[in-house]
């Protein structure tokens, strides 16, 4: 478990924190710049001590202001990635690589330089300077300089942020290799939701300063009360799904989900690979009766769980089954509401339109399949 | 001009080992003081910025003045070295270093506070978080990204030593072979009839010597400063 545990005053701002989440896989702490997502990973990384507090790692505890016990970053053993890559520029890449691994005792090195290399492409690069790195390339390098000091916890403050799309796509498949393979927990700082979909095993909603919620990104999603902390306000559903097979003569994969199926465009995915399925609330029609004749291919048996109304739009909650399973949103006019007469509990059909997939899956390489009509 | 003459090679040799000496001994001190004033809070902190900036701006006949009455046989750290240790300072080659170390000390904190200033401390952090203690931090970040002000330090402190007059020669006298730098040299052919000749000679090699500090300085600075990336 990753336990902390602050109280902190900085100038203004007050930190109020009480998180409590598995140390392993990713856990995405997520929010608005601003919100103290740094200063929660300079917490566990010891470069700020909290007026007072607990951290505790993996079955360490690294800081105790009860017990006055404050461990030294350097002892910490928390591998660091900054936004910024802070590699050292009078070193070598090389020389910045084995910053760190030179300074562990050679029986805890596991993580070997080689494999490192391997992993993150970076062997053309290692005599040249920082100066005369990309973007991406300085980020990759700072990863792998963070994961040969052999850290029991790896630290990312928005790795990305600084990168364009697509160097960003360029560095998200080799977090996605870390993560699944050296088995390594990651704290990984975002403000971008779709960074989350894609690599996050938990979240950890942070608004002014304290977290206000801690759960699974498919719920997180689903809660209309946060799309305000989280800065995204148009309303969708993120269900795990996984790949069930695929249809070669139309081009298809068939996705399946609690309660439901998915056809969505042919993905280089192996059946029974874990993806998630993003749904808007605008790429959601309903029906009372199975249409016919339409071109839509996915089209659900849905319950209607309760209706939202929000500014112009009608949100309605649709539940995949009659438990408490997965739930869809479709966003219609206030119009339609009142000429279906829909109400809570009313049986209806989901016209989707459009499905994105984010392949959240080990090994195998993710990609991305967009709008199936 | 050449070949030139054993009074001026002597003057030579004492003034470039006066320096040097001054400069290498006075440099883990400039650094330390670099460090107290660009990173620590203190009380009496500025008490000390001034102490240290003070041969800037006092007459250095006052410096060689106070040392003579510091370190002399009968003062209180000269008398101690004297009966401790059987060192003397006064009239030797040494007092010289330690007058011109005194003068030079200014310049080199200056140049190396700001360059530790500029110091990126962010980089200092990622150290640490890689298991590098403080000062193992400051040994293999800190100081190579210092290494173009510490250089500029030097130069600058070597290039006063290399003029220092007014304390060495109140502090140590002028001693041929012992004190007689380059400067002491000059004024005291200046003082002797005929000798303008001579003094003219010893000024041009005195200008010499400097530009050649510079040029080597501006070199070494560029490298370092490619090596950083700047």
């Amino acid at each position: 478990m990753l336990t902390l545990r602050a109280n902190h005053r900085l100038g203004d701002f007050h930190l109020k924190l009480d998180i409590s989440v598995p140390s392993r896989g990713v856990t995405a702490l997520f929010g608005r710049s601003g919100a103290g997502k740094s200063s929660v990973v300079n917490l566990l990384a010891g470069l700020l001590q909290p007026d007072d507090g607990y951290v505790k790692v993996a079955g360490t505890v690294l800081f105790d202001s009860a017990n006055g016990l404050s461990v030294p970053p350097e002892q910490r053993r928390l591998g660091y990635v900054f936004q910024e890559g802070r590699l050292f520029p009078h070193l070598s890449v090389r020389g910045n690589l084995l910053f760190g691994h030179r300074r562990i005792a050679s029986a805890e090195r596991r993580i070997g330089v080689d494999d490192v290399v391997a992993l993150l492409d970076i062997g053309p690069l290692l005599d040249r300077r920082p100066r005369d790195l990309s973007g991406g390339e300085k980020q990759r390098v700072a990863i792998g300089r963070a994961l040969l000091a052999n850290p029991k916890l790896l630290l990312m403050d928005e790795p990305l942020a600084s990168l364009d799309a697509a160097r960003k796509n360029e560095i998200i498949p080799f977090i996605e290799k870390l993560r699944d393979g050296f088995g390594i927990p990651i704290v990984y700082v975002t403000h971008d939701l779709n960074e989350i979909v894609r690599l996050a095993d938990r979240v950890v909603l942070m608004s002014n300063g304290a977290s206000v919620f801690t759960g699974s990104v498919e719920e997180l999603v689903s809660r209309l009360d946060m799309a305000e902390v989280m800065d995204h306000p148009e309303a969708e559903a993120v269900i795990a799904a996984h790949v069930a097979d695929h249809d070669d003569a139309f081009g298809l994969t068939r996705l399946v989900l609690p309660g439901a199926e998915l056809q969505v465009r042919r993905m280089a995915l192996a059946p029974g690979a874990p993806v998630r399925v993003r749904i808007r609330a605008r790429d959601v029609a309903v029906a009372l009766s199975a249409p016919t004749g339409i071109s839509v291919l996915n089209v659900l048996p849905v319950r209607i769980h309760d209706i939202v109304d929000r500014r112009e739009q009608c949100l309605l909650r649709l539940a995949l089954d009659d438990t408490t399973g997965p739930f869809l949103w479709a966003g219609i006019t206030a119009r339609s509401r009142h000429d279906l007469d829909l109400r809570a509990g009313n049986r209806v059909y989901a016209l989707i339109k459009a499905v994105a997939v984010e392949g959240s899956s080990g090994g195998a390489e993710p990609e991305t399949a967009a709008a199936i009509r | 001009m050449l070949p030139l003459t054993d009074l001026e090679l002597e003057a030579i040799r004492l003034s470039l080992r006066v320096a040097f000496w001054s400069v290498t001994c006075s440099l883990p001190f400039g650094i330390g003081a670099a460090f107290l004033l660009a990173r620590t809070r203190f009380p009496g902190k500025s008490l000390l910025d001034g102490l240290i900036h003070l041969p800037l701006v006092i007459p250095p006949v006052v410096v060689g003045y106070m040392l003579l009455l510091l370190m002399g046989r009968r003062g209180p750290i000269g008398g101690w070295l004297h009966d401790a240790l059987g060192i003397t300072v006064i009239f030797t080659w040494q007092g010289a270093a330690l007058a011109a170390a005194v003068m030079g000390f200014p310049l080199m904190v200056r140049a190396m506070r700001l360059s530790l200033e500029a110091v990126d401390r962010r980089l200092e952090q990622a150290a640490r978080t890689l298991g590098a203690g403080r000062f193992d931090t400051f040994r293999s970040v800190t100081l190579p990204l210092m290494a173009p002000g510490i250089l500029t330090g030097l130069v600058l402190a070597f290039a006063r030593s290399l003029g220092e007059f007014g304390a060495t020669i109140t502090f140590v006298s002028n001693i041929p072979g012992q004190t007689r730098t380059i400067p002491v040299a000059i004024y005291t052919l200046t003082q002797t009839p005929d000798g303008d000749a001579a003094a003219l000679r010893l000024c041009i090699i005195a200008v010499i010597l400097a530009l050649i500090a510079l040029i080597l300085s501006e070199w070494l600075a560029r490298r370092l400063r490619t090596q950083l990336g700047n």
